[in-house]
């Protein structure tokens, strides 16, 4: 693909702990795609509203507070109704427990990207699982 | 509906859709942008300019809250650097908004400068286009953070803020060409800090050289306490009612217009001496012959331009 791939990286939810967030905004700022960081404590409708105006390939979101199971899925919900979950890869990543990924994945996320990943298999990923050209 | 009667319906899935190929120099969009072209021009276009880390995302984002309380819907286009070696970005002005993000008479769309200098990326007036046929009431322009000539959001906005913090400095610095001349309103903000009326004065007297009828206003604000904001409003008031009698408006449309057809132009002749590898190949061939001293650039690039002419 010719043209930059737009990244979302968000954090939903209340936890305040965003170096993850931005050691992966940097990692993929680094293999040349454009990354959009929302900020912090952002709710699904915010996150939404970003991902459809900045028109972004994929919305990866990080979170660490344990409300994974609700807010990743709301995400995934509120993409479908907008219409645009078919074009866009939805991922996670943070403090999310192994057991929890199955559950996560069924409801519509394409990876979980626990601590101790290297980056470079999250862009990878990236790369191989784009929805659109 | 197809794509454009989406945009004119106010659908922003359609506008983010054509902003992205745009971007990506989809002929398709540019016809579609060509055909509704008459929709565009009723905007007003603030640029928003200034050094790196002078505010400017804050401040947009307190004008556009105190033009939403007005009623006025805002489109926000936010410029951050493409890194020259990866090509990648890091696009975080939108973090400085997020207030605005569920309102629905807010757009908010951060794109990368892609190689393009001058403080805007290429694509950033197809953009404006796009959000002016949606309808947005005003459309904001933040540039990314500029040095001393990054000048070109005086070619796409009609009011120019000119964001400075104090200290950064002095009146040699003031007078020095370049983005010191494109402000149509000076902002000092953080003006909390020290220096913010010397700042001020420094601006004032470098402005009492100038010959223009529109004497800048120089507005000290806190913008993180929105504080000032409302005197900011007043200012860009000022402005467009001053540039609407003296016909100043219509003048500077049309020279910036101007300067989008010879840019438009020459981007499109670049493309096709350039576009296809056949030229490449020949280009290529012709530098190997005046590495040898058998013809000299200068001749080449005429006969060049005889075959593309």
């Amino acid at each position: 693909m010719s043209r930059p791939i737009r990244v979302l990286v968000a954090k939903p939810g209340l936890d305040g702990h965003d170096r993850g967030a931005k050691v992966i905004a940097r990692a993929l700022r680094d293999a040349g795609m454009e990354v959009i960081y929302t900020g912090l404590r952002q709710t699904p409708e915010q996150i939404v509203n970003a991902a459809i105006q900045e028109d972004v390939d994929v919305v990866a979101m990080s979170i660490l507070s344990g409300a994974h199971n609700h807010l990743l899925p709301k995400v995934v919900e509120l993409l479908k109704q907008e219409n645009v979950y078919d074009e866009m890869l939805v991922i996670g990543g943070g403090v999310i427990p192994d057991e929890d990924i199955p559950f996560l994945k069924e409801k519509g996320l394409a990876e979980i990207f626990t601590p101790g990943t290297p980056t470079q298999v999250t862009i990878d990923f990236i790369k191989s699982n784009l929805k659109r050209a | 509906m197809n794509i454009a009667e989406r945009l004119l319906k106010q659908d922003k899935r359609a506008a983010a859709r054509l902003i992205t190929m745009i971007e990506n120099d989809d002929q398709e969009a540019v016809n579609i942008i060509s055909k509704l072209y008459n929709y565009t021009g009723k905007a007003r276009i603030i640029g928003i300019t200034g050094p790196p880390g002078a505010g400017k995302s804050t401040l947009t984002d307190k004008l556009a809250k105190n033009l939403r309380r007005a009623g006025k819907t805002v489109g926000i286009i936010a410029i951050d650097p493409t890194s020259p070696f990866t090509g990648g970005s890091i696009l975080g002005d939108r973090v400085r908004m997020t207030d605005l993000y569920t309102d629905p008479g807010i757009f908010i769309r951060s794109m990368g400068t892609r190689g393009h200098l001058g403080g805007l990326s290429k694509a950033t007036l197809g953009a404006t286009k796009v959000l002016d046929i949606y309808g947005f009431d005003y459309i904001f322009i933040e540039t990314v953070g500029v040095g001393q000539s990054e000048v070109d959001i005086v070619k796409a906005a009609d009011t120019v803020l000119m964001v400075m913090v104090p200290g950064l400095g002095d009146d040699i610095q003031a007078i020095k060409a370049g983005i010191m001349e494109i402000g149509d309103i000076f902002v000092i903000n953080k003006a909390d800090r020290d220096g913010a009326d010397r700042t001020k004065v420094e601006i004032e007297m470098m402005l009492d050289f100038n010959h223009s009828e529109w004497r800048p206003p120089v507005t000290k604000v806190v913008a993180i306490e929105n504080e000032g904001i409302d005197e900011l409003i007043d200012n860009i008031e000022e402005h467009r009612n001053y540039m609407e009698t003296s016909g100043g408006f219509i003048e500077r449309r049309t020279k910036n217009l101007q300067a989008e057809i010879i840019d438009l132009t020459q981007q499109r002749l670049m493309k096709r001496l350039l576009g296809n590898e056949e030229n490449q190949a020949e280009i290529r061939g012709l530098a190997e012959r005046a590495v040898n001293r058998e013809l000299d650039p200068y001749r080449i690039s005429d006969a060049l331009l005889k075959k593309m002419l």
